[in-house]
């Protein structure tokens, strides 16, 4: 007897990807079962920054431009479609965000990646606008003097973030599906009538599977065919008390939460594999920061945290069906807070009409292969 | 609510939202507020509830209190002193002055 009865559906991994795949196969009338890890495995999906952001995403990838852009325009609708399945106000707000420049070298690398999109992109491409000190300061007169100029796009915005990862598992049980935690699968066996997934906890025949494992992916995908490559790459972040409102934007460094609370971030580490935080990392997060609003030097941190990003090397998401395998599905991406409509709805959707081709066929995994002799 | 178990051998006044208070000298604010029936301290930033002090160790944050301007200090940790200061708290702690 197997541990659990068959399935028609198994999502592997219930972060921030899993979960929105599995809540946008829920919605189409599916019962998916999503196997998740353990409580303390890690995920960015509780670690990440929060942001719906579109600004300087997609330089010399148009295609990753208008995937994002599509998801930012997606965000209204999908919110209110997460109350309405949770219950759950995930806060988004879409106000516009800075990048704000603390150096003429800063300001002109970033003027010139909003550059490339804009000029590949032509009719589509998202408004910004590239501003100076003072400029910056009629937007926002709290900058310190330090800012030299900003980019600033209307489309950019964040959420709450643990409340959209909240909103999303009360949500796909709210509309069927299930949810299983401490299964992380370590075997994928493919078999008459699907597959068979096991590990430490039992096994499971599934028609179908999607692999939505975050970093591990990389170890799941070539079990059926596919492939998915990952560099590491760990993010710092620290959190204040919370203040009264002074930032109604947000910015790439720096955010105030609705609650009250100032996010500040995010580092990028590539030679770690310590999940611990570094204490020169928050001093230069902290001295950015306060550089870039004065006022901030008197408030206290409260927290830091680290967590490591999905990333693959090129940066860009991996949607792939296995053309050796029928049935498996691969979705991975290093955005997935800004991405998280598209996968509850259009990726989610292809896989229910069994489209083998997800996202027009744009992020394969197969890219990164590289022949061998 | 709370008794004294034994009586103090020094007193400072301090004054609390605008009210002098005689307290131990050697109590934290938080005991001093407890000591004299002040069981809440503020009003939470998100709710608006309530708050006092609760785990008189440093860890629950929920004793927040505003000393000699200094807005958001954990009053638990903070011992008191002749001629202080201490007003309760409503709302979320301003950016703009009352820093350290
Ligand atoms: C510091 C930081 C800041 C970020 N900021 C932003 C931002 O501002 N905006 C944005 O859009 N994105 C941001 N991100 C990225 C975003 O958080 C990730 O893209 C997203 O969380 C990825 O979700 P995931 O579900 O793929 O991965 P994870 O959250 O890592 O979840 C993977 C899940 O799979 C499970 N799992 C793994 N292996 C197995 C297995 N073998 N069997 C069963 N289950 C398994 C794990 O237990 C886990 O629950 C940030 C990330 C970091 C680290
Ligand atoms: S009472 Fe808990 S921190 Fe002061």
């Amino acid at each position: 007897m197997r541990t659990l009865p068959d399935q028609e559906i198994v999502v592997v991994g219930g972060g921030l990807v899993g979960a929105a795949v599995a809540w946008g196969l829920a919605r189409k009338g599916l019962a998916p079962l999503v196997l998740d890890g353990e409580d303390l495995s890690h995920r960015a999906s509780r670690a990440n920054f929060a942001l719906v952001w579109v600004q300087g995403k997609g330089v010399g990838a148009p295609h990753y431009a208008r995937w994002t852009i599509a998801a930012a325009r997606r965000w209204p609708s999908f919110a209110a479609d997460l109350l309405e399945t949770s219950g759950i106000d995930v806060g988004l707000r879409q106000r516009g965000g800075f990048t704000f420049a603390l150096a003429g070298s800063e300001m002109a690398m970033w003027t010139e990646e909003v550059g490339c999109v804009a000029e590949a992109l032509g009719e589509d491409a998202p408004d910004h606008a590239v501003l100076d000190h003072a400029e910056t300061a009629r937007m926002v007169p709290a900058i310190g003097r330090d800012v030299v100029g900003a980019i600033y796009s209307p489309l950019d915005g964040d959420v709450n973030s643990l409340r959209l990862f909240r909103a999303l598992h009360v949500g796909m049980l709210n509309l069927g599906a299930a949810y299983r935690p401490h299964s992380d699968v370590t075997e994928i066996v493919p078999k008459a009538g699907g597959f068979l997934l096991t590990g430490a906890w039992g096994e499971v025949l599934a028609g179908r599977v999607v692999l939505a494992a975050g970093n591990g992916n990389t170890r799941l995908a070539p079990m059926v065919g596919l492939s998915a490559p990952t560099l590491q790459s760990k993010g710092q972040i620290l959190v204040t008390e919370k203040c009264a409102p002074f930032f109604p934007y947000t910015s790439t460094t720096l955010r105030q939460t609705d609650e009250g609370g100032v996010m500040i971030g995010d580092s990028q580490e590539a030679d770690t594999s310590s999940i611990a935080t570094d204490q020169d990392i928050s001093s230069v997060l902290a001295s950015r920061a306060v550089r870039t609003f004065p006022q901030l030097a008197a408030v206290n941190v409260l927290r830091s945290w680290s967590g490591f990003r999905v990333k693959t090397p090129d940066g860009l998401p991996i949607y792939e069906c296995s053309s050796t395998h029928p049935g498996a599905c691969l979705v991975m991406c290093h955005s997935g807070v800004t991405l998280a409509p598209n996968h509850a709805e259009l990726v989610a959707d292809a896989i229910v009409s069994r489209d083998t081709t997800l996202a027009g066929g744009l992020f394969p995994g197969g890219r990164f292969h590289v022949p061998q002799d | 609510m709370f008794r004294k178990i034994e009586n103090p051998k020094d007193l400072v006044t301090i004054v609390v939202d605008g009210r002098e208070l005689e307290v131990d000298a050697t109590a934290s604010v938080a005991a001093a507020l407890l000591g004299a029936g002040m069981a809440t301290v503020r009003r939470s930033v998100v709710t608006d509830q309530p708050r006092g002090p609760y785990c008189l160790m440093g860890i629950c944050f929920e004793c927040l209190v505003t000393i000699d301007g200094v807005q958001n200090r954990q009053a638990c940790m903070v011992p008191v002193r002749d001629g202080m200061t201490i007003s309760s708290q409503r709302g979320a702690r301003t950016t703009q002055g009352g820093g350290r």
